[in-house]
């Protein structure tokens, strides 16, 4: 049982990594990882809206879209739920736990239609998995989203004290180290399977 | 019929979903200070923490609550900015002390010369590298305009041979003084009076020979400034405005005419878009 679920999260957060692996959520991956702090922040802003949306869209995929057999409407559906979600929980914190608000708050807008966010509760359709499997999967991608986010901003603070050229400073040296931790990443493919099969 | 049920279960649940909304916005709005969504609005929104608070809304909150020591602590936002707090808040409105960039040369060609007709490339940093540069005094501005190149703002014109700043659009950002290859543009608070227009180092009678208005290094303004914030360093006058009370003595008596008046801050008052027209 453990196994099964150490799999399902390891292989959500590194072999398929939604952000250096599948290449979804790289918005607030360019955007956001320029301080640890902000960051976490959204990181763990991520892995709450994720979880969130796939305890929402899994009961609505399956209990009406697949049952009327509409299911070729899934992403307006989604979108949609995920958007008002978000703004539900945000409204919620801002009245109930300001000082949560105040930290997280203002990533919470950013992420109503991120791609990664869509991209997991579309993808755990898609495999056809259960309501469990389908959270941890969920955990699992935000963990891995975290995962990248605080790697990358590591990266990032060393890129910066290395004074790139001027002609590749900024975003251009953003994309190219990006690219080589994109690479690294690719290096875990099948260890998971092995570990544990 | 078959397209009945997707449109009618979609608009559903985005009926739902605004309903929900709706209610939640509600019942669970949080009541904010009239004062503080008026005086966020007129911030710029830059969040650079430059008034020492934690971004605009931090400030806002602190001068609706009137913790805020003064309204004038917003520098991106200027004197606009400051005036529009001020109404809002019912005070007299103070004047932002923002940073401004002034040219420490007066030498254009009706009271300097050149030494050399330069045919190089046209920038001063390159015109520097042959003799110092092709002006007679060896500290004047070149006026090949590498200042001119780098303003964002367009605020620093050439005009005979020697650069202005317009200080209604400086935005004291000093990209130029680090380009000057004389070190000759400074930036200063606004609030600034006097300037001395020179940076020659030499002796007063070589300076003479080089430009009418540079400084000679005579000291009469270090003799008579009633609060002894002028020295000469290098025989060049320099001004401490930190002991300055733009009383402008000095500007009366130097002999030469290097020290003049400046006036920022009038300039400064009107709003950005007034000021460009």
């Amino acid at each position: 049982m453990i196994k099964t679920i150490l799999y399902i999260v390891l292989t959500a957060a590194i072999t398929n990594n939604y952000v250096l692996v599948k290449f979804l959520g790289i918005c607030p991956f360019l955007g956001v990882s320029k301080k640890l702090d902000q960051a976490a922040g959204m990181s763990l802003a991520v892995i709450f809206v994720m979880l969130l949306a796939t305890a929402a869209t899994w009961p609505i995929y399956h209990l009406l879209l697949a049952f009327f057999h509409f299911a070729y409407m899934q992403t307006v559906v989604f979108i949609l739920v995920i958007a008002a979600l978000v703004q539900l929980v945000e409204i919620i914190l801002k009245r109930y736990m300001p000082s949560l608000h105040a930290s997280l708050g203002v990533y919470l807008p950013l992420i109503t239609t991120n791609c990664a966010v869509l991209g997991v509760t579309v993808n755990n359709i898609n495999d056809g998995l259960g309501f469990g499997a389908s959270m941890l999967t969920s955990l699992g991608c935000g963990l891995g989203f975290f995962l990248a986010m605080v790697l990358f901003c590591g990266v990032r603070s060393r890129v910066a004290e290395a004074k790139p050229a001027k002609s590749v400073e900024g975003l251009p040296i953003t994309l190219i180290s990006a690219a080589i931790v994109s690479l690294a990443f690719f290096g875990f493919a099948g260890i998971i399977g092995n570990l544990f099969g | 019929m078959s397209i009945l049920i997707p449109v009618i279960a979609v608009t559903v649940i985005g009926l739902i979903c605004a309903v929900m909304l709706v209610v939640a916005s509600k019942f669970m709005a949080v009541k904010e200070d009239e004062t503080f969504i008026n005086i966020r609005n007129c911030l710029p929104g830059a969040n650079c923490g430059a008034c020492g608070y934690a971004g605009c809304d931090g400030y806002a909150h602190a001068l609706a609550d009137g913790t805020a020591a003064a309204t004038n602590l917003c520098v991106p936002g200027a004197d606009a900015c400051a005036k529009e707090i001020a109404g809002i808040l019912g005070v007299e409105a103070q004047d932002v002390v923002e940073q401004v960039a002034y040219v420490a040369c007066c030498g254009d060609s009706s009271c300097t010369t050149r030494q050399y007709q330069y045919e190089g490339i046209q920038t001063c940093q390159a015109a520097n590298m042959l003799f110092a540069g092709d002006g007679v005094c060896n500290f004047t501005c070149l006026g090949y305009g590498d200042c001119a190149a780098v303003c964002p703002n367009d605020a620093i014109c050439i005009e005979d041979g020697l650069a202005h700043v317009k200080p209604s659009l400086c935005v004291g950002c000093g990209l130029c003084a680090k380009h000057c290859p004389n070190h000759l543009i400074h930036i200063v608070p606004d609030t600034v009076r006097t300037v001395v227009r020179c940076s020659n180092h030499d002796k007063g009678a070589v300076t003479r020979k080089a430009c009418t208005k540079g400084c000679i290094g005579c000291k009469k303004c270090e003799r008579e400034c009633p609060v002894q914030a002028i020295t000469v360093v290098d025989n060049c006058a320099q001004i401490d405005y930190s002991k300055c009370t733009n009383c402008g003595h000095c500007v009366e008596i130097c002999t030469t005419g290097c020290i003049t008046e400046a006036n920022f801050t009038s300039l400064h008052n009107q709003p950005k878009e007034a000021a460009e027209n």
